[in-house]
């Protein structure tokens, strides 16, 4: 089975999120996998198996998303791809990252592309479905269980908290939604292994695109924290005077009830 | 420059959802005076259109066929980009629900156009407006611009205001046919988990238990304040993951991100991933034995103390308050 998973390197959500001049400072910021792309090769490494196969871990971004490609060949991928992007000079967004993983899958004959339902930095959830119209692949997302037999597969998917039970068949591409599995940790063997492992960076202008014709048709014109909100207000006494005040501040003050 | 802007709705249980009304207010908002076009597929939609126009809509394309029964991609894909291409239309809004998030990226790339998903505000108007969404787990909000072309957004349940409902208003609902071929993938069955009752992601008030609950059967003082409030439940990974309640129930990171006018927080410590999922909430409510728990950063009102002498407490207030 030729399985592929796509990474995205990630800040850290957990981090403290500092803005200057309409920017995320990234300075000594943690980077990681995106959680859901874990589930992704997670499931990967049990299709491989299963059902035999090589997985191949494939990301658009810069060089430093090595670190994490590498982490990904520890977990249990055969090789890794690096899209490289710093050749491009016109501005990237979602649409962008859609047309240039489409551009590389096209050759490459994959029978499933699995990916993490949303990234947890932008939130967006847009690249996997974009690539799945790109190559024209069928497409299933925010799935919890998954079952192949041959080219049959039988799919659980989390629909706002229903679960939908679907039949599909391979090729297919896939966005992994928590529940799926528990990923595993790289083990130390599998980081020694990694190192050897190959990882290969395809540069932007080697992928027969057009610059101008994928740019980013959205641009960010701001970034902001949220209001500050003012320290809420622990309320004393005793539990009945603690409920009374409750009450009263959520209908005169709050004005919600 | 006025534009014509579709609006895809969407039904649940037979009842159109709430955001369709509030994507309606949104697509006036980028339509700058143009047209605005409802869409409605499945069964019973043609009853459900004409709430679309009361709503702001000023027509509504309906269909009724079995292939758009239920969503599938590729059945509401091919329908959409039939409507697309019949109306030549030059902007289209989604709900950001589990189908909105699942068709609109793949409908983006097959229309050529850029897409902005889980829209929470919209600043100005027309081809000027700005689109203001969260990002990093809801700690951060990013303001974005369509550049010229085709506009594309999913609107967050609960966010922008549907318009006040007007029943003098009219329009025309046309019927439609699509071709609708090559449908790959079946839904065998749809296993409901949701307790039925109030929409979570579209509720105003959320009462919601954590791991302080300590039992399925701690849920029960949570469910009797909700009844007395018209609330939805609610509860956090902790108590998904205790086995106290379905995963239906989850909100956080991973599970729903719910953005009501009242939410209340019993025996929630307030992990990242919990409050990914709702401290965008308009009041929050802490109510938790630890003065330490990280929910009180987020809380506009707290009380330290235990939940099973809180919450039966706030009952009997919300009681005499809503009888008064």
């Amino acid at each position: 089975m030729n399985i592929f998973v796509l990474m995205k390197r990630t800040f850290d959500t957990e981090e403290k999120i500092i803005i200057e001049n309409g920017r995320i400072d990234e300075e000594g910021a943690e980077f990681i996998v995106n959680p859901y792309d874990e589930y992704a090769l997670e499931e990967a490494i049990v299709l491989k198996e299963a059902h035999g196969g090589e997985i191949t871990v494939v990301t658009v971004g810069e060089e430093e998303a090595e670190k994490e490609l590498r982490t990904a060949l520890a977990m249990g991928a055969d090789k890794a791809v690096l899209l490289n992007m710093e050749d491009m000079d016109e501005a990237i967004d979602h649409y962008t990252i859609g047309e240039v993983l489409t551009a590389y899958f096209k050759d490459q004959e994959a029978d499933i592309i699995l990916g993490g339902n949303v990234a947890v930095d932008d939130g967006a959830g847009q690249v996997a479905s974009r690539l799945a119209e790109g190559l024209q692949m069928n497409q299933v997302t925010t799935i919890t269980k998954l079952d192949i037999e041959g080219t049959k597969v039988t799919i659980e998917r989390d629909v706002e908290g229903d679960v939908e039970i679907v039949e599909t068949s391979l090729p297919l591409l896939v966005t992994c939604q928590q529940g799926l599995n528990d990923p595993r940790y790289p083990s130390l063997p599998g980081i020694m292994k990694a190192k050897k492992k190959p990882l290969e960076t395809i540069d932007f202008d080697d992928l027969d695109l057009d610059e101008e014709e994928i740019a980013a048709k959205t641009t960010t014109t701001d970034r902001f924290l949220p209001p500050e909100k003012g320290a809420g207000k622990i309320l004393e006494g005793s539990t009945e005077s603690q409920a009374q005040q409750l009450v009263e501040l959520l209908k005169s003050e709050a004005k919600v009830i | 420059m006025a534009r014509k802007i579709l609006v895809l709705g969407e039904t649940k249980e037979n009842e159109l959802r709430n955001v369709s009304f509030e994507a309606i207010a949104a697509a006036h908002k980028a339509a700058e005076g143009g047209e605005v076009v409802g869409v409605l597929f499945g069964e019973g939609a043609a009853s459900h259109a004409e709430a679309m126009i009361q709503h702001g809509a000023d027509r509504v394309i309906v269909s009724e066929m079995d292939e758009l029964k239920q969503y599938t991609t590729d059945a509401y894909m091919q329908a959409m980009e039939q409507v697309c291409e019949e109306e030549q239309a030059e902007g289209l809004v989604i709900g950001h629900t589990s189908s909105g998030k699942d068709l609109a990226p793949r409908l983006s790339r097959k229309l050529s156009s850029g897409l902005i998903t889980d829209c929470v505000e919209i600043e100005g108007e027309g081809t000027n407006a700005q689109y203001i969404r969260p990002v990093y787990s809801g700690k951060a909000f990013e303001k974005i611009k369509m550049e010229d072309g085709f506009l594309f957004i999913t609107i967050r349940p609960n966010n922008i205001p549907a318009l006040e409902a007007d029943s003098s208003r009219s329009g025309n609902i046309d019927t439609k046919t699509f071709t609708i071929s090559n449908l790959r993938t079946i839904i065998k069955e749809v296993v409901k988990k949701s307790t039925g009752g109030i929409d979570l992601a579209e509720a105003n008030i959320i009462v919601a238990g954590g791991r302080g609950v300590k039992s399925a059967e701690g849920f029960k003082p949570l469910e009797e304040l909700a009844g007395v409030l018209g609330a939805a439940i609610g509860a956090s990974r902790g108590a998904c993951d205790a086995d106290y309640c379905d995963y239906a129930l989850q909100i956080g990171q991973t599970g729903k991100v719910v953005t009501p006018d009242l939410y209340i927080a019993a025996g929630i410590s307030g992990a990242i991933q919990h409050l990914a999922g709702m401290s965008n909430s308009k009041v929050i409510v802490a109510i938790n034995k630890d003065p330490e728990a990280p929910i009180f950063e987020v809380a506009d009102y707290g009380i330290v103390g235990d939940l099973f002498d809180v919450i039966p407490a706030l009952t009997e207030e919300f009681k005499k308050v809503t009888a008064s």
